[in-house]
């Protein structure tokens, strides 16, 4: 359904010198899957999901969305095709209230009914916030949760999360995670969401390990997550040893 | 009527007919048409040009519009309008100058509004200026707001400046007794080579008197803006400036808030903040389908709404 070929994405530095960001990916999205990309920080999670809504160019590779090379469209055009982005920090909008925000997702002026549903399904209660401005007046964890709403508004065949926990307090998390399990079941299109939790992890169809800018590996969840988990712990475990052996070599500096 | 006097009346006034209640229609610096109602009294002025509406004491849920459009090139309007408001009333009042200037003459309107809010009265005031048309002559506005608000009263003023306005000059002063509250919500669009300044002095007399000043602001292309909300704390008293604006291509804003207090229990704060739209902002839109003009604009109308 979605398919990165040979995806490759670098900058430049101050000194003009080349950084591989991603290297070499591809990967075949099925439909109505539950994808999460998942890594270290720094990996490149992040910028792969901003290449496949096209807020970055690809050095090289190519993006198919159901046998159309949509690398060169704009963000727009691959938005009116179907696919939507939840940020990680979104912006705010002074002045542009939250029914507004859900109605320009929506494309049409929506009811207090369907506002009410998007709103119920992120753990916030309609009234209080449909007319609300989108603007500093709101929290964090508030301005994340209006932002998963845009995107439930949309009627999407891909649906990028981009960290949608973080920001987000352990009772909207629960709540939120509950919300990724129901639309999975309900609702048809592809849904790829970049996290470190283990509970978002636990949720998915496939996970695909990021390292370093390029796929470490990837596979079904039966199979992957006990592997995941093993490697994060015995990299804590390692990290723990190493910080205790910097402290032991730096005792003369208390 | 003309079309184009509808249009102008439209844009200013969202009026698509004879508006209900009493109402007061200038064209070209007459009085074209005239209506007041048992509780709102229109009198024409005799020792200048303008109008008194006079609002009987305890009138409610009633409105008043007085829309002035100039459709020649050339006139230069100068009106004063008096508004009293007896207590406890709770009226809408609707005015705004449309300029249609097809002609190479300068055509200016000059308002000079003072209200007299009575005790416990309430009034909404929305104000809308807008000009158009294809001539080389200038559209000006230079409005002059007064309010004097008794104890307890409110109100709120909506001033817009909506486009088309090469030039403004807006003054807006306001004395407040015990308990008055006002909120004062500013909102223009410039573009092209137009210029605004707009000055406001409020001064907080009155125990417990309150000012919520809300400026927001949108400089396009080579235009210019300058503020200065002015707030004068005399007693115990609270108020709020905020100034708000968008800057784009070559525009230039200026924001110079100022608080006064002249009384240890005055509650004063002003913010001011100036920048472009931010880019996450676009591209926030464009991935809601929008491309990058229909963001910006979807954004700007937000801002401005």
């Amino acid at each position: 359904m979605l398919q990165l070929k040979n995806i490759y994405f670098s900058v430049k530095d101050d000194d003009n010198n080349t950084l591989n960001i991603l290297t070499d990916i591809s990967y075949d999205f099925a439909d109505n899957q539950f994808v999460v990309i998942t890594g270290p920080n720094g990996s490149g999670k992040s910028t792969l999901a901003k290449i496949i809504m096209g807020i970055e160019k690809p050095t090289s590779g190519q993006i198919i969305l159901d046998g159309e090379d949509i690398t060169d469209y704009s963000i727009s055009d691959r938005a009116k095709l179907g696919i939507g982005y939840g940020f990680q920090h979104p912006p705010r909008f002074k002045g542009l209230t939250v029914r507004d925000l859900l109605s320009t997702a929506a494309g049409k002026t929506i009811g207090n009914d369907q506002c009410y549903r998007y709103l119920t399904e992120v753990g916030l209660c309609s009234k209080d916030y449909l007319d609300r401005d989108v603007d500093n007046s709101l929290s964090g964890g508030e301005l994340k949760r209006i932002e998963i709403a845009t995107i439930l508004a949309r009627s999407l065949k891909v649906s990028i999360y981009d960290e949608p926990e973080a920001g987000i307090d352990l009772w909207s998390f629960t709540k939120l995670t509950e919300s990724f399990k129901r639309m999975h079941k309900t609702q048809p299109g592809l849904v790829v969401i970049i996290s470190h939790q283990e509970r978002i992890l636990d949720i998915s169809d496939q996970i695909i390990l990021l390292s370093n800018g390029a796929i470490k590996t990837s596979g079904p969840k039966a199979e992957l997550l006990p592997q995941i988990i093993h490697e994060t712990k015995t990299h804590c475990e390692l990290q723990k040893i190493e910080l205790e052996e910097d402290v032991k070599q730096n005792d003369f500096c208390r | 009527m003309t079309f184009v006097d509808k249009e102008l009346l439209r844009q200013i006034a969202d009026l698509h007919q004879t508006p209900k209640g009493a109402y007061n229609i200038r064209k070209n610096g007459e009085g074209i048409e005239k209506q007041s109602t048992a509780n709102i009294e229109i009198i024409t002025k005799t020792d200048k040009p303008g109008i008194n509406i006079i609002v009987k004491p305890g009138t409610k849920n009633e409105s008043v519009h007085i829309p002035v459009i100039v459709t020649e090139s050339g006139i230069n309007d100068l009106v004063y309008n008096t508004f009293e408001i007896g207590a406890d009333a709770d009226v809408l009042i609707v005015a705004g100058c449309g300029i249609h200037n097809d002609g190479s003459k300068k055509s200016q309107h000059d308002g000079i509004h003072h209200f007299i809010v009575g005790p416990r009265a309430r009034v909404r005031y929305v104000e809308k200026h807008y000009g158009e048309g294809e001539g080389t002559g200038e559209r000006v506005l230079n409005p002059q707001t007064i309010i004097d608000m008794a104890e307890n009263s409110w109100a709120e003023m909506d001033l817009i400046q909506l486009r088309g306005v090469d030039s403004t000059k807006r003054n807006t002063k306001a004395t407040l007794a015990n308990g008055a509250h006002l909120v004062l919500l500013e909102k223009m669009l410039t573009h092209d080579k137009q210029v605004a300044e707009s000055s406001m002095e409020i001064n907080l007399n009155g125990e417990d008197a309150k000012v919520q000043v809300i400026s927001r602001s949108v400089a396009q292309d080579d235009s210019k803006q300058i503020f200065y909300p002015q707030v004068m704390g005399n007693s115990k008293c609270w108020g709020h400036v905020q100034c708000d604006a968008i800057i784009m291509g070559q525009a230039s804003v200026k924001a110079i808030p100022g608080i006064t207090a002249n009384n240890a229990d005055a509650q004063l704060i002003h913010e001011a903040a100036i920048g472009r739209i931010a880019g996450d902002q676009i591209i926030k839109m464009m991935t809601l389908g929008l491309n990058e003009t229909e963001a910006e604009e979807r954004i700007l109308q937000g801002f401005l709404k």
